[in-house]
Formats: structure tokens, sequence, C-alpha cells
């Protein structure tokens, strides 16, 4: 296997208040990968992110980009990498242009007209590069950021919640952006709240809780293991109450007696499906359809953070 | 890029950045101070000047040119410098200089690189502005020039501090109005500290300004209040302090980085 190109290792972060915002994190990640960090509010993604770009300072771990630490290594690290970060942050009295060949340059890019020119096409900045970022709307300047991030061609994308309150047109963009990213062998890392997007464009999963990483877990294999499917039997007739036969299966009848729930594990040998549609064939209950359904990346969050804070799952 | 690569892009980058904020409010940086000079002219030149017998040997009017250039020199470094760095913390926009590959010194050589740059070129405006009112006559010229850039610079560096310190506007406001300004006043700008009583003369010695002060009016004049030398070692003490507070800055992240 590769050596990855991102190598955290034991990290922590204590604020000057005692708050805990990282705690003992070590995460790997390979080259061209795109990994999800998904987490509640203040559950310590963007600071995580923030140790690595260079923006705050660990209390102790160690962080390596393609084997540059990023403290003793710090020119060679950064280079690498480009941020998205979460507010939008820009200089509001410059141009489009002004802005993005600044960053290209700070980062310490010779000048590459091409190169920008490219970037702001294919983020549609093109027609107002000329404009101040002030006369802009808040999802272009978002494309702003994006540009001014990809402006020095990094090889690890770090995202911080890409696509918090935009528009459904950029939502789309950014997802075609990442995978354009990625064809071209850049690393991306996302946080998010939008598990759908997650579920879309990540590899793998890793999910941060109270600055603990309590997951980290290739996406399909996650939704295998942890993901629940459910049949629904729909009931030809409605029934007053589970018949005694059928108590060997988990089974929900709905409030209004025409459903039956069965939950199950769709990896498991025998998932008890086969022997329930035939106990019903013999109790004589008739039904009309059958429908399953695979939990979802949010219902499974939701279950793996509540379960960590000792509050009930629904 | 290597690791150890000096990033002179990235310098040029935050240079050319602030100067365009220089251009963007030239009206402001250029015409405001020019216009207060010509105001101090008049008031103190023209009005009570003609009142004042020679200082030192030297016209009134000419006199004060090098106490104004210092004071206007003063307080533009003071303020491009701590503007340039407390913008971006104000706007957010700090993050992409603290995750860009680019050395504490390297920013500060950007940052303070341009605010000197501005008020030079604004110290030079003035004495363009002044030589319209009076005669003048600069004697040690190279001397004229190393004070005014080291002054600027200097000055420059204690804005990068101010600005990162600054928590706000007012912050920013409260170190050239009510500390800078009444030095400079009080350092000599507009009269010879021998012109005072021998205690306020003692006291007016702990004000770092009048060292600036006299030695640029030495360089002019060829005279001063004290010694040149002192001047010169008091200038570049300041200088030292300001580079050091600076790297503390930097090694700390004292305000900087969480």
């Amino acid at each position: 296997m590769q050596a990855p190109i991102l190598d955290i290792r034991n990290l922590s972060k204590v604020y000057a208040s005692g708050l805990l915002a990282v705690s003992d994190v070590s995460l790997q990640i390979q080259k061209g990968e795109i990994f999800a960090l998904l987490g509640p509010n203040g559950a310590g993604k963007t600071t995580l992110i923030s140790i690595v770009c260079g923006i705050a300072t660990p209390s102790s771990g160690t962080v390596s980009v393609a084997g540059h630490d990023i403290i003793g290594g710090y020119r060679a690290a950064r280079t690498l990498i480009g941020l998205v970060p979460q507010e939008i942050s820009t200089d509001t009295w410059e141009s489009v242009l002004a802005t993005v060949r600044y960053s290209r340059e700070l980062f310490g890019r010779a000048p590459n007209p091409a190169f920008v020119e490219k970037t702001l096409r294919d983020l549609s900045l093109w027609d107002k590069r000329n404009e101040r970022i002030m006369s802009l709307s808040g999802g272009m300047k978002r494309r702003v950021m994006i540009a001014k991030a990809l402006a020095h061609e990094p090889e690890i994308l770090f995202l911080d919640e890409p696509t918090a309150g935009v528009d459904v047109e950029l939502r789309r963009d950014m997802w075609a952006l990442v995978h354009d990213m990625r064809l071209r062998g850049v690393t991306i890392i996302l946080t998010t709240h939008y598990i759908d997007e997650a579920e879309e464009m990540a590899d793998r999963i890793g999910v941060i809780n109270r600055g603990k990483l309590i997951l980290v877990e290739e996406k399909h294999a996650l939704m295998r293991q942890l993901g629940k499917r459910q049949l629904t039997v729909q009931l030809a007739e409605p029934m007053q109450q589970l018949p005694a036969g059928l108590r060997d299966w988990a089974l929900v009848l709905s409030g209004d007696g025409t459903q039956l729930q069965f939950s199950f594990d769709a990896t498991a040998e025998r998932n008890g499906i086969p022997g329930l549609l035939r106990r019903l064939d013999e109790l004589g209950v008739g039904y009309k359809d059958l429908l399953t359904q695979q939990s979802s990346l949010e219902e499974i969050f939701v279950n793996l953070v509540s379960e960590r804070t000792g509050t009930s799952s629904s | 890029m290597t690791g150890a690569r000096f990033n002179g892009r990235g310098v040029w980058a935050i240079y050319k950045f602030e100067m365009a904020r220089f251009r963007r409010t030239w009206l402001q940086s250029l015409i405001t101070p020019v216009i207060t000079t010509s105001l101090y002219f008049v008031v103190f030149g023209a009005a009570i000047g003609s009142r004042m017998s020679q200082v030192n040997g030297v016209p009134y009017g000419a006199f004060i040119v090098p106490g104004l250039i210092m004071l206007s020199l003063l307080t533009e470094s003071l303020s491009n410098a701590s503007f340039g760095i407390f913008f971006p913390k104000f706007t957010g926009t700090i993050y992409e200089l603290l995750s860009a590959p680019i050395s504490a010194f390297e920013t500060v050589l950007g940052y303070v690189g341009a605010a000197a740059s501005k008020s030079v070129i604004l110290g030079l405006v003035i004495l363009a502005t002044a030589s319209m009112f009076v005669p003048l006559k600069i004697l040690h010229p190279v001397a004229m020039v190393s004070f005014l850039l080291l002054t600027a610079i200097s000055f420059s560096l204690f804005g990068f501090i101010t600005g990162i310190w600054a928590k706000g506007f007012e912050h920013l406001q409260f170190v050239p109005m009510l500390v800078i300004t009444p030095l400079t006043f009080l350092g000599g700008a507009f009269y010879s500290i021998d012109m005072l009583p021998p205690a306020w003369r003692t006291i007016t010695l702990f004000n770092p300004v009048v060292y600036l002060i006299s030695g640029f009016r030495w360089s002019f004049y060829g005279s001063a209040d004290v010694s040149v030398g002192v001047s010169l070692v008091a200038t570049l003490g300041f200088f030292a302090l300001c580079l050091a507070l600076v790297a503390w800055i930097f090694k700390t992240g004292y305000r900087l980085k969480n």
C-alpha cells in the first residue's frame, strides 16, 4: 500500500479555555481519495482541518502531508494543500481575477494566466473576473473561495462545509468539480452536514464527535455493516394484532394494521425473509406488496452519534 | 518549491496587494496629509512663525519641516501597517495567509515593506510640499534618507504589532491618536527642546520621538537637540525592539492562531 498523502497521528487540541476540541485523533488518507468527515456542530471538524492547514496549532500529535511534517516542513506541506473554509471571507474591494492571482502567487506559484482562466471558467466566474467581489452574490462569492483554493494547483483540497447555504445549481457544480478534481488525482477531504453529499461523493466516511474520531470506514462497507434493511409487507387485509405464529420474527404492526415491518441484516446468510413469507402463506395472511429499504447514511450517522452521547436514537 | 526556499512570489503578492489598496485610496492616502501639512505651514509657519525668531539658526518655517515630516511618517507608517494586518483578521481572510507556505519573516517583509513604502512616498510628497512654502536645505542627504527609511520601517513594524494586538477599530485608533501624536507634538516637532525649562527638558528626553526628530533634523540643518549618534542608537534600539516583538508574536501565534 502507498504511503498516505495525509497522515495524522495522535492529534489533540486543547484551547486556552480548556476545551478539548480534538482528542487523540489518528487518521490516514490515501492519495486520490475522497474522504467525508461527518459530525455535529462543535464536534471538532473545523479544528482538525485548521490544524492540518496551519491555522491552528496542535497541542500534541503529528501531521504530515506527503511525508512533510506540517511544522518542520510547513512550506512543502502547505504548498500541497488548498482550503475552502466554512465562512465566506474575501477581499471585498478586489476583483475576482486579482484575488485569484493573489492566492496563486501567495503560495509561491508562478503566474499562469491559462490555468487561472480555466479555473474561473470551470466555476462560471470568467464573465465576472473584473467585477469587485463585493458586488457578487453569496453563491458567487463561494465560487471565488473555491477558485482561490484551487489557484495554486493543490494536491489535497479541504472543503469545510462547501455547500452550506448555496443554491442547488452551485451544489451540483460543486459535486461535478469534486469528481473532476478526483480524475486529476486530487485528494479531497470534506466536512458536511449534508449526509447525501457524503453518500454521493465520498469513498470513506469518518465520524467525529466531541473531538474523538469514533469511526472511519469505507462508505459501502459502513452502509453494509451498520445499515439496516427493512422489509415492509403491505397486507391485503388489515389485522388487529400479530398472530401468535409470527412471533418468531421481530415484526412491527403499523398503527392502522395495514403493514408489517421487519428489520433484517442483508449481509447475513439467513435473513429470515423466505421463512417469514412461507409462514404468512401458511397462516393465510395475504399481502399485496413487498418493499425493502436500506438505512441512509444520515440514519447511520444519527444512530452513531446518539449512541456515543448516550441519547436514544430513533 | 523546496522546504527552505524563500517565497519571494508570496512576499511580492502581499506587497502588491497592499500597494493596490494605497492606489485605490490615493486621495485619502496622499492628498489628506498634504492638505494637513499645508495647514500646519499656514498656522505655524506663516501666522506664528512670522512672529518668531530663528531656532538654532534656522528660520522657524524651515525648522518645523523635519518634525512635520516625522509626524506624518510615524502616524502613517503605524496606520498603514496596523490596518494592513488588522483588516484580514477582521474580515477573516487571514486564514489564507496562515495556511500559505510563507514564513513569518516573509509575511512581515510584505506587509511592513508596503507600509514603509507608502510612508516614504508620503514623506517625500510632504517634503516637496514644504519646499513650496519655505527654502529647504539638506546637509546630509544620505543620513536624511537613512533616518526616513529606518523610522518608516520601525514604525511600520510597530504598526504591524498594533494591528495584531488590536481587537477592534478603536484599538487601531488608540495608538496613533493617543500615543504617537502627543509624543510627536511633545517631541520637539515644532520647537527645540532647548527652549524648555530644565525640568521639562529632562522629562522630554524620556520621549523616544525626540531622538527620531532630532536625528532627522540634524540631517537637514546639521544641528540637533541631542547627539546624532544617540538618535541613531535610539532609532536602531526601537527597531530591534519591534523586530523582537514581531518574532515573539509569530513564535507564539499571539492573536493570530488559536
